[in-house]
């Protein structure tokens, strides 16, 4: 098993566990979170598949380099969402009676 | 979210995760030998590094759609918050302070040199502007860069110059036949252009994505 492997089995992991959070966590800002961390999964495969030969394939790396900044700024958004809800409502879920989360 | 439903859903977590890692072991080799094929084209792609030349020459397009996208990431956080002053900075520490002073130099300096390397190594626009937007944050946690208001002309033009620069260049080669296509023999100056523009812009926009938003409404 290559190094570039073992990157992308551990971005699988993080994957589904930020995809579990994103739905089982009820707090937006625990939400986002998850979903970061399902993001930084799958750029892990990317980058990692794109080494399992040996030899860096530059175009999963350029993607992802792209995926990283798009992802910060799709993450201040959802901040300022969450934000937006937060002084809208007052809560920090979506549904009413999950604020313990 | 009640027990039985949490449960489910961490069982289907635990089965995608077997399942994707099971698909990953079973993966067949590339059809296709891009890296190959970026090592052939590099030559006419006017940058050294190859990164930089998927980047902003072979998926060029992929680049100027994504500053679209952060700029539309910012201008809808602008249009959230809804353009209320700025609270003024807080006191902060003199040692914080002291060292932002001390560390801004050189984080310019550090922006510059990346843009450059980015032709010949790792280092690029994204980079180079991460680095200068880092920067903003950083002098406004110390205390020394009031929070943005709603932005005026020049921040404005700041913002959106990377793009424009970008689309202006995108608009004038469409006589090549294909979207961002650059004529070998300039292809290097016009790749600096660009990551010259998007290093200012990106920069601004990443520490908007900050500074736009902190220090409202507490």
């Amino acid at each position: 098993m290559s190094t570039g492997l073992l990157y992308a089995l551990a971005g699988v992991v993080l994957f589904a566990l930020g995809a579990a959070g994103v739905i089982v966590l009820a707090h937006l800002l625990r939400k986002i979170l998850a979903f970061n961390v399902m993001g930084s999964g799958a750029f892990l495969v990317l980058v990692g598949l794109a080494q399992r030969t040996g030899v860096p394939d530059p175009v999963p790396q350029a993607m992802v380099l792209t995926g990283i900044v798009v992802a910060v700024a799709a993450t201040a958004l959802a901040l300022g969402l969450a934000r937006a809800w937060h002084a809208r409502t007052g809560r920090g879920t979506l549904t009413e009676g999950e604020d313990r989360d | 979210m009640n027990r039985l439903a949490r449960g489910v859903t961490v069982g289907v977590g635990v089965a995608l995760a077997v399942a994707l890692v099971v698909a990953l072991l079973e993966l067949p080799a590339a059809a296709i030998h891009l890296p190959g094929t970026v090592a052939q084209h590099l030559a006419q792609s006017g940058v050294e590094h190859p990164v930089t030349a998927v980047l902003l020459n072979f998926r060029g397009w992929d680049t100027l759609l994504e500053v679209a996208v952060l700029l539309l990431a910012l201008l809808t956080l602008l249009t959230l918050s809804g353009g209320q002053a700025a609270v003024a900075a807080v006191e902060a520490d003199p040692l914080l302070q002291g060292l932002a002073r001390k560390a801004l130099p050189l984080i310019i300096l550090m922006a510059g040199y990346l843009l450059w390397a980015g032709a010949h190594r790792p280092g690029g626009a994204f980079q180079a502007g991460a680095v200068l937007a880092a920067g903003a944050v950083l002098l406004q946690l110390a205390g020394l860069l009031p929070a943005w208001a709603a932005p005026g002309r020049l921040l404005r033009l700041g913002l959106t110059l990377g793009f424009l620069v970008f689309l202006a260049v995108a608009a004038a080669l469409l006589g090549q036949g294909a979207l961002l296509q650059y004529p070998p023999a300039s292809a290097g100056g016009l790749i600096l252009l660009i990551e010259a523009g998007l290093t200012l812009s990106l920069g601004l926009i990443l520490a908007g994505l900050f500074l736009f938003v902190t220090g409202r409404r507490a």
